[in-house]
């Protein structure tokens, strides 16, 4: 059985979702011991301590609280710090597997400590295996924006690095029963002259309502719907129904909509129950972001628009004339 | 610096997306020509802002590392500006990993001449891994800022500002030259292309080194990890169509089936 480190993530209360979803990925290569290991800035109130406590919670063997001032906020920024910190880890322990999510972390960080180890890493997994005979992981992966799948294996190089897809494993659920396993603070030196971008500030922009990645219903609109106006009846639709705008990368880049709407390969993952789009053509780019969802339904003039192939349900039709008595019905049957 | 790539077009319909399984590679379609990854443009247009802010005191020199490099493609950036064109060519270039695609940038930035930023795409469209930009850095041993939307350089060689995207934000970052930064669509729109422009690149003919103009051979081409299978997934079922007497009446239909199907 390969050992396999997780690098996790922590969040209001304990891991994040991203970390819940690679101890699933971590139990599908039959890892055991599964380590997890967090980042520390030493201060009681970085919530390394309660990431732990609740990995622990998860049955993992052992946790690892990498502690050093510079890994505040998971060295967010630059990153010079976390792939130094890691670094050390990873050539101390040896794992023969490390996951990472695709996270702003796992994005910068993952790509950076392989290449300083000088091993290859997966990008964007969906699926894993675990070759017993050679030790290997073999991981699927989309490319071409989804169009193709591809199915890498590892060589003989270790450790093997794999970032997985957000919204691709469920995440794992905390096991009942005393946990087992250990907490190990490790106190870490990252000299100085390794940290040479530096993050200056963060900036949130103000966001309404339900949140994309966690709505049970989105609503986006595409390059179809012409220009930003027709996004309030969007916005109405969703206020219906209790749900999140998204809209395709086109519609952002032309700056009808803000790019925190975005959902594609280089936008939001979402992964909603229903999943209604006016005016998207469906181009394999968007659908990457959306495999998640239960079912799709589409509104679209051109009947062979891609979104078609894609979508459980569709109207072929102008959106100002098929969307103003969608919402209404909507509505009235919301009325009971 | 600015790397740039080759792609196939990704606005293609997907219906023309061919897989040679065999050979494990995708089969350029027929009459679509290939195009700068986008992203790639995004981070020319970077270059193009910075030299504006200094009154065209920046050079711009554009890298593409493949093979049967398209040359009306290939040379965009030059026609959106840029100041000189290096491809760097060989047949066993066709489709490189990161690791080999890094080991020939990594030469032929060294050999380019010194540099105060590399400016690439945040990812490449065919295979979406974003690990060129981030393991170029390492080979090179400068940091690494991705995902800018404004990049502030300032002439008196001090740090570069940038504003890099968040999914709920931004963070301000700053790092020394030289540095390797990824830049996003949310810059905003590449320009396009002026007459002017376009007969100056013209004029302009690409370098063209091949591995052993760079120090290389073969052998650093080698992938990392084997690519076991290549495939088309099944598509899912078409969409069930919802009809009425017009428009709107199939959008009241529409309403009526998804209660039906218990979705809303």
């Amino acid at each position: 059985m390969p050992s396999v480190l997780v690098v996790g993530e922590a969040a209001a209360g304990g891991l994040s979702g991203s970390t819940a979803e690679l101890l699933s990925a971590a139990g599908k290569l039959a890892g055991d011991p599964v380590s997890v290991v967090v980042l520390s800035d030493g201060s009681t109130s970085d919530g390394a301590q309660t990431a732990a406590a609740t990995a622990l919670e998860h049955g993992v063997a052992r946790v690892l609280v990498l502690q050093n001032a510079a890994l505040q906020g998971g060295g967010a920024g630059g990153f010079d710090a976390p792939v130094a910190a890691l670094r050390q880890l990873i050539e101390a322990r040896r794992p023969d597997v490390v996951l990472f999510g695709r996270t702003d972390f796992g994005y910068n960080v993952a790509p950076r400590v392989a290449f300083r180890l000088g091993v290859p890493v997966a990008q964007d997994c969906i699926d894993l295996a675990y070759d017993a005979g050679t030790g290997s992981v073999v991981a699927t992966r989309p490319v071409y924006g989804g169009n193709a799948l591809a199915v890498l294996r590892f060589k003989a190089a270790r450790p093997q690095i794999v970032i997985v897809r957000p919204a691709a494993f469920e995440p794992h659920v905390v096991s009942a029963g005393p946990s087992k396993g250990e907490i190990e603070t490790i106190g870490i030196e990252i000299p100085a002259d390794a940290i040479r971008a530096r993050l200056v500030e963060t900036v949130k922009e103000a966001r309404q309502g339900v949140r994309l990645e966690e709505a049970e219903v989105v609503v986006a609109g595409g390059r179809g719907l012409g220009g930003p106006e027709p996004f309030k009846r969007l916005h109405e639709l969703a206020g219906v129904l209790g749900g999140a705008v998204g809209a395709s990368r086109a519609a952002c880049d032309a700056g009808w909509i803000d790019h925190a709407h975005q959902i594609g390969l280089t936008g939001k993952s979402i992964s909603p129950k229903l999943y209604i789009t006016v005016g998207i053509s469906g181009a394999s780019q968007h659908m990457a972001g959306c495999s998640g969802a239960r079912a799709i339904v589409a509104i679209n003039r051109d009947p062979d628009a891609n979104i078609f192939r894609e979508a459980s349900f569709g109207v072929v039709g102008e959106w100002q004339k098929v969307l103003p008595a969608f919402i209404e019905a909507v509505r009235e049957l919301g009325r009971g | 610096m600015v790397c740039v790539k080759q792609v196939p077009d990704p606005d293609a319909p997907a219906s023309t997306f061919r897989v040679d399984e065999t050979a494990r590679r995708v089969v350029p379609p027929a009459g679509i020509p290939p195009v700068v990854n986008g992203f790639d443009l995004h981070a020319t247009e970077a270059a193009l802002r910075i030299k504006d802010a200094r009154a065209g005191d920046a050079e711009i020199t554009v890298l593409s590392v493949g093979h049967a490099f398209v040359i009306e493609v290939i040379k965009k950036p030059l026609s959106m500006g840029a100041d000189s064109l290096v491809l760097i060519e060989d047949p066993a270039a066709a489709s490189l990993d990161a690791t080999a695609t890094v080991a020939v940038l990594t030469a032929a930035i060294r050999k380019a001449g010194p540099f105060d930023l590399v400016l690439c795409g945040r990812q490449a469209s065919d295979w979406d891994n974003a690990h060129v930009p981030l393991g170029l850095a390492e080979s090179l041993g400068v940091p690494c800022v991705t995902l800018a939307r404004r990049i502030d350089a300032p002439k008196d060689g001090g740090r570069i500002r940038v504003e890099r995207s968040l999914s709920d934000g931004y963070q301000v970052v700053e790092t020394p030259p030289p540095s390797v930064v990824t830049v996003s669509n949310e810059l905003g729109e590449p320009r396009y292309p002026t007459l002017r422009g376009i007969m100056a690149a013209t004029r302009k003919q690409p370098v063209r080194w091949g591995l052993a103009d760079v120090g290389l051979t073969r052998d650093v081409l080698a992938p990392g990890l084997e690519l076991e299978r290549l495939f088309v997934p099944q598509r899912r079922l078409e969409a069930e169509i919802v009809k009425g007497e017009d428009e709107a009446d199939a959008g009241r239909r529409l309403a009526l089936r998804l209660r039906e199907a218990k979705l809303i």
